[in-house]
């Protein structure tokens, strides 16, 4: 069982952390969202599902509908359906949400969740289930030969990008003057009114960004998952985890819970694969015997 | 039992004149399989479609009777195939079951259509599981099962010097069954198995366990799953550079499969099939009408759907009667040889024993038009590629 060499265990735990890159990135989403909103966000995997879609539309099927010229590359991509899927986002909170607010976390859950259901359905119905093939783009196809492993040098671009990603949206939120108004608002939204702020539009903005985020994890991942309508589906199971165990709503949390959960998990492939899927909520029982509110989380 | 079996014909004889043999006056052909979960691709719609085209073959009629067509999803769960099943048997007068690409879902209806003695052909559930000890003489396991597509593969593999093998296995009852049917072939061969991963169904990231494979330095990574768990496998195998080193096997890919992954990143591999579009004249001719309508190549298990529909008229046709002891007597006596099964044999035990295709998917150069995937490298004889029968069968003690 421990046989394995040091080398393959740094290749593994380079793997985890590419994972956990998505974890945290989905689930820093979820957490602004279930911060500012109180809703749980279960419409979140759809979100990332369709801007993956929305990359591989964008390559195979807009430039044979308008011509050649309109095809659009990865990086236009890369800001495009992000914009997108935020701005259905933001469309979604409008109409829908927002009705919501009073009531119970429940319906905005299940509303999310029915959301989320149809969006896959539809998918499933026009594209089937096999599956479609997104390439990287050209600058970053091959690898880098790390002599211990060779390195995708695309997975390496998203452990990059979606560091900055995290770590941009935490100094927004943590170090900014918006961020301290955001977070004012969790706390008590009608002082805040009084003093002016206007709390319906930061509601929806603050939705729209966490379904970008989700949107710009859909995009990175849609080179090395299948572009799928089910590929958000079998992530959110382990991303609410995540938020769970890193503590709702708390963004710090997130990044970290979202990234040691992916070493965590890699880890668990190399000595007992079986327990992979499982492991992420052992850890999260664990974690909320001990600390009920979570890793970051403040009680309230 | 027989008198009252000759009464009842000898009733229905007076009663409906011309089609007397045929109980209830109908023949009904149930397609029971996943029409929106992970196996819709390679079964669904195209196997409905698939059975359609048989029955039109025969002009909608058999016996003078009419032949109609019932399809539903089971989801790929045993108890909502089990209650489907029961409904059709009891109250839609169905005579034949087929598709099934679970294979828990065909072992579960197989019991009940015993019972009612109505025939089951599991054309794309293929655990050898079928033909062990639940077996019984209603089922035919009808395209192909775990053992001779492993064997196809790993046996081709092994011949050309490639002796060391790693396993990628779904951990659920077909990826077992998958991994253990090859690893007999493997062990028997001469060859032998270094190690195996078992991963979660379904999967999605496979690096963990493609590293792990790569630095057991084997000469061959095998697939032991389905789907897009194979798809997502066989791209990230490329995606880090692990194919140039070591040969990746698919011990099941299906044609959409192939289609979905590309043959950049899918050119060289090996694989095993009971049915390609482009085998033959008589495959090619079907595959065209079966595109017209589908719009893709259909997958074996579609085409088994369609063989399996076809033969099981033919055995009707012949034996005069749609009861099921009789048909499946008839099907035993009959070499099978249609636009997709190639000198098949039904033995006694359900297993439909046939010709498959060791087939190497193209590189992108040599394909000249959408689904021109396959070279075809071997064709490989029923009774080298299928396992003996099994002593766990009640039949086979007998």
């Amino acid at each position: 069982m421990f046989d394995i060499s040091m080398n393959a265990l740094m290749a593994q735990l380079l793997v985890g952390l590419i994972n956990g890159c998505f974890y945290a990135l989905l689930s820093m989403g979820l957490a602004i969202i279930f911060g500012l909103l109180n809703i749980i966000n279960f419409a979140h995997g759809a979100q990332f599902m369709v801007a993956a879609f929305l990359a591989w539309m964008g390559f195979a099927q807009l430039p044979l509908l308008l011509g050649p010229e309109f095809k659009i590359n990865f990086w236009l991509a890369l800001i495009l359906a992000p914009l997108i899927v935020g701005g259905l986002g933001i469309v979604l909170e409008k109409t829908l949400l927002k009705r919501l607010y009073h009531l119970d976390h429940l319906y905005g859950l299940l509303l999310t969740f029915g959301i989320a259901l149809m969006l896959e359905g539809a998918f499933r119905h026009f594209y089937g289930i096999s599956g479609l093939n997104y390439d990287p783009p050209e600058l970053l196809r091959g690898g880098i030969d790390l002599d211990f492993m060779f390195l995708p040098t695309y997975r390496a671009f998203v452990v990059v990008f979606s560091l900055i990603i995290c770590a941009v949206t935490w100094y927004l939120f943590e170090r900014t003057k918006l961020g301290a108004l955001l977070r004012a608002g969790t706390e008590n939204a009608k002082l805040l009114q009084a003093f002016g702020v206007n709390i319906p539009l930061m509601i929806t903005l603050t939705y729209g960004f966490g379904v970008a985020l989700a949107g710009v994890a859909g995009v990175m991942a849609a080179p090395i998952m299948q572009v799928n309508p089910l590929m958000g589906a079998n992530l959110l199971n382990i991303v609410f985890a995540v938020v769970v165990i890193g503590g709702l709503g708390s963004i710090l949390g997130a990044i970290f819970t979202g990234l040691a959960l992916g070493l965590v998990e890699g880890l668990t492939k190399v000595f007992y694969p079986e327990a992979a899927t499982v492991v992420v909520f052992v850890v999260m029982a664990l974690v909320l015997l001990t600390r009920p509110a979570g890793m970051f989380g403040k009680e309230k | 039992m027989k008198l009252t079996y000759i009464a009842a014909c000898l009733a229905s004889f007076l009663a409906f004149g011309a089609h007397a043999q045929v109980s209830d006056n109908v023949v009904k052909i149930g397609v029971l399989n996943d029409l929106s979960g992970v196996y819709s691709d390679l079964s669904g719609q195209g196997s409905v479609i698939a059975a359609r085209l048989a029955i039109e073959e025969f002009g909608g009629k058999v016996l003078g009777a009419p032949i109609e067509l019932i399809f539903a999803d089971h989801q790929n769960k045993p108890d909502v195939a089990a209650n489907l099943a029961r409904t059709w048997f009891d109250q839609e007068k169905v005579d034949m079951t087929t598709d099934f690409p679970t294979a828990s879902t065909a072992l579960a209806v197989m019991e009940i259509a015993k019972q009612k003695n109505r025939v089951t052909m599991p054309s794309s559930g293929l655990a050898t599981a079928i033909l062990g000890e639940r077996c019984n003489a209603l089922t035919a396991q009808w395209t192909t099962n775990t053992y001779a597509l492993a064997a196809g593969t790993a046996r081709a593999l092994v011949k050309e010097g490639k002796k060391s093998f790693y396993f990628v296995t779904a951990d659920y009852t077909f990826g077992h069954s998958l991994e253990k049917d090859a690893t007999e072939v493997i062990n028997h061969d001469g060859g032998k198995v270094l190690g195996v991963s078992r991963h979660p169904f379904p999967g999605g990231d496979f690096s963990s366990y493609l590293l792990k494979a790569q630095s057991s330095k084997a000469d061959v990574i095998a697939l032991a799953n389905a789907g897009n768990d194979t798809i997502n496998a066989i791209k990230q195998a490329n995606e880090y550079g692990i194919t140039r080193k070591q040969v990746v096997a698919p011990l099941l890919a299906y044609i959409s499969d192939i289609h979905s992954i590309g043959l950049e990143k899918g050119q060289g591999m090996y694989l095993s099939e009971a049915f390609y579009w482009d085998f033959d004249d008589k495959s090619r001719a079907w595959s065209r009408k079966f595109f017209e309508k589908a719009k893709r190549m259909p997958t074996s298990a579609q085409a088994g759907v369609y063989s399996a529909t076809l033969n099981y008229l033919k055995a009707i046709e012949a034996a005069k009667t749609d009861e099921a002891g009789a048909v499946m007597a008839q099907l035993r006596k009959m070499t099978i040889n249609d636009a997709v099964i190639r000198n098949g044999k039904l033995r006694a035990d359900g297993s439909l024993v046939h010709d498959m295709l060791l087939l190497e998917v193209k590189k992108p150069a040599e394909s000249k038009e959408p689904w021109d995937y396959y070279k075809v490298k071997a064709v490989l004889k029923g009774e080298d590629v299928y396992p003996a029968p099994n002593p766990a069968c009640p039949i086979n003690k007998s």
